[in-house]
């Protein structure tokens, strides 16, 4: 190797020595914030419990809400088969039911790329019971033929019992709400509309917003349950043929017949964000997350702010002894983010508990997804750092001759 | 002796410290403080310097100026060889965390860190690893008799032994100057004695320079000159607790 060659190996050890150095002065230095800040109990403790509280705040109510949005599309999950669905071009969200003329049926079929295409009803029956009072049900109409968005999970009995006159089937939520603290039983009979139905089966169906009990029959048993209208028509249930993009078939169901056509991921949002725009929800919600946010950075950031304060000589005599304010810096944000992921660990590991409690003894609704731990977790961020901002400003602008200045 | 100059005759490069016509002034306008008023001073490597006075003569100031903690309003301050004024504050961080050592009134000990733990923060602070610090460190603390308390915390040790302690976290990267601010202050007179004893024998060298603000006229004995201080001037200067020389 020529020398040119060798001063440039040289050069090139030189700068990475150099960044090791650099990166073992930051553990060091590290370890010496994490020790002031443990040391101090009392404080340290008062900082995390500033940010589990917002943490636990935040993400127990942003669970919640996501519970209520889920339960607003969970009929839309629990109608398993179609990719498409068609609906009068007015309709806002999956319980914003404006019939069609049964004759859309054929329309839909007829656009090309279209596989198949089934009715389907959704509505409100009122039923009568058989010890005489009345109660408000989702009444579900499936495809006499195909039964295309039958219950994937009935545990007594069987779907193909649909088939038999007057059957329906109910979502065992619903038969508990009905008949409280009553065994399971098939046969069971109530009215809508002053016609017979008979329970076939019972399944688990998910919670809807309503929380009325869900009753599935055949489309045709369905009209006759419902009260009387011109057009009963609900939904077109549809699907792409194999290899085509369901979007596409959409597009091209709504250019040819003049229906809404969506496919089911865009019905989901579609509904959310009705509920988003239309309803106080996230508003209620975003206020007690807001106030969760600050009233998490006040105790933090005070507790924070105080720790430094009693601190400030010890960070002066650093300073005095060579520490760089950038260093400062680093110790300080160190110190922050430590008691924020520890206080986002404990908040949201609280806000998860809570969760399992309630889904076990309460029927409040409950959804974490990871979408709320992201959202906790940029929120405890900016808490952390929000707190840490209010106090190093003292450290960074203290004169290390403070040290001097005796006890 | 007002504006008195504490020149020392010998060659540049034996000094630690030489300050020439150094001010300092804190505030402005009708609250305006001139805690120094033209301080020329020399340290040479080898010496022990003590600075008495009362309280706000300005000692506290002139070492802090040294030490590089503090810019002066004017004058001169070379400190090893460097010139303080001229240099950078990023300089200066890291002139202060190679070359000074301080021993503090107030000890200034980290409270969660044991004895062993603060005795290895200027090696930390100078980039250390950890376990290699607090082993150098260890050594420091048993010269000094501390080899029994290194996992101590200060709240769980004595005044003079929490002295001892900062006294080896000052000395543990073996800096060429030593500052000392009242050292024995906080301290009583058996423990104040045998603080600057450990400070004359581990901390004098030949390549090293100790400077002690102090006004506690018991530990006098130990310097090599004592510089002493009023209204921010340095008005005398005794070679040795019974030998006053010339200024």
């Amino acid at each position: 190797m020529n020398d040119s060659g060798q001063g440039l190996q040289f050069a090139t050890c030189r700068e990475l020595s150099r960044s090791v150095i650099r990166a073992v002065d930051f553990v060091g230095m590290f370890w010496i914030a994490w020790k002031m800040l443990i040391g101090n109990r009392a404080k340290y403790l008062g900082i995390v419990f500033g940010v589990v509280f917002a943490a636990l705040l935040i993400a127990q109510q942003a669970s919640i809400f996501c519970g209520l949005m889920s339960l607003t599309i969970s009929q839309i999950y629990d109608t398993a088969g179609p990719d498409i669905w068609v609906m009068d071009e007015n309709v806002q969200f999956v319980d914003d039911i404006k019939p069609l003329s049964d004759t859309e049926l054929f329309r839909v079929k007829g656009v090309p790329g279209v596989d198949w295409a089934v009715r389907f009803y959704k509505g409100i029956a009122r039923a009568r019971l058989e010890e005489g009072t009345y109660e408000q049900m989702i009444l579900l109409g499936l495809d006499d033929a195909t039964l295309v968005g039958a219950p994937q999970q009935v545990f007594l009995g069987s779907i193909a019992d649909l088939r038999r006159p007057d059957a329906v089937i109910i979502d065992d939520a619903g038969y508990k709400r009905i008949w409280p603290g009553e065994p399971y039983r098939l046969g069971r009979s109530f009215e809508m509309n002053d016609r017979r139905a008979v329970i076939v089966g019972i399944t688990k169906a998910s919670r809807t917003f309503q929380s009325f009990p869900i009753i599935y029959t055949r489309y045709s048993q369905a009209v006759l349950f419902a009260p009387p209208e011109r057009k009963v028509l609900s939904f077109v249930l549809a699907d792409a043929q194999p290899g085509l993009d369901p979007e596409e078939v959409c597009r091209r169901i709504t250019e040819r017949t003049g229906l809404q056509a969506v496919t089911q991921e865009q019905f989901t949002w579609k509904t959310i964000w009705y509920y988003l725009k239309k309803t106080g929800i996230p508003v209620n919600f975003g206020i007690t997350v807001f106030l969760g946010f600050l009233v998490g950075t006040a105790i933090a950031g005070q507790t924070f702010y105080l720790f430094t304060v009693e601190n400030i000589r010890q960070f002066g005599a650093l300073k005095a002894m060579g520490t760089s304010n950038w260093m400062i810096l680093l110790m300080v944000l160190s110190q922050a983010i430590q008691v924020g992921v520890v206080g986002y660990g404990v908040g949201v590991g609280l806000a998860a508990l809570f969760g399992f409690w309630s889904r076990a003894a309460t029927r409040l609704s409950f959804f974490m997804p990871w979408q709320v731990l992201a959202i906790t977790g940029v929120a405890v961020f900016v808490i952390v750092l929000l707190a840490s901002l209010l106090s190093v400003r003292k450290v960074l602008v203290v004169d290390p001759a403070i040290v001097f200045r005796g006890g | 002796m007002a504006g008195l100059h504490v020149y020392d005759d010998r060659h540049t490069d034996d000094m630690a410290v030489r300050v020439r016509g150094v001010t300092k002034e804190f505030g402005s306008g009708g609250s305006l403080t001139k805690a120094l008023r033209g301080v020329d001073l020399d340290v040479p490597y080898g010496e022990m310097l003590m600075l008495v006075g009362p309280s706000g003569c300005g000692k506290t100031t002139l070492v802090s100026i040294v030490a590089g903690t503090l810019e002066p309003t004017d004058g001169d301050v070379h400190v090893l060889g460097h010139d303080l004024v001229s240099m950078s504050n990023g300089r200066k961080v890291r002139f202060r965390r190679d070359n000074v050592g301080f021993i503090f009134q107030a000890f200034n000990l980290l409270p969660a860190l044991t004895a062993v733990e603060n005795a290895a923060v200027p090696l930390l602070i100078a980039g250390w690893r950890r376990a290699h610090a607090v082993e150098a460190a260890a050594d420091v603390l048993e010269r000094l008799g501390l080899g029994d308390r290194l996992a101590s915390l200060p709240s769980e040790l004595s005044g003079g032994q929490q002295q001892r302690v900062a006294i080896a976290r000052a000395l543990v990267h073996e800096p060429r100057l030593l500052v000392c601010d009242e050292p024995t202050s906080a301290l009583d007179a058996a423990n104040g004695r045998i603080t600057m004893e450990l400070i004359q024998q581990v901390a004098v060298q030949p390549d090293r320079a100790v400077i002690v603000v102090t006004h506690d006229s018991r530990v006098y004995s130990f310097a090599d000159r004592i510089a002493s201080m009023e209204d921010g001037r340095i008005e005398s200067v005794e070679s040795g607790p019974h030998e006053p020389t010339a200024v």
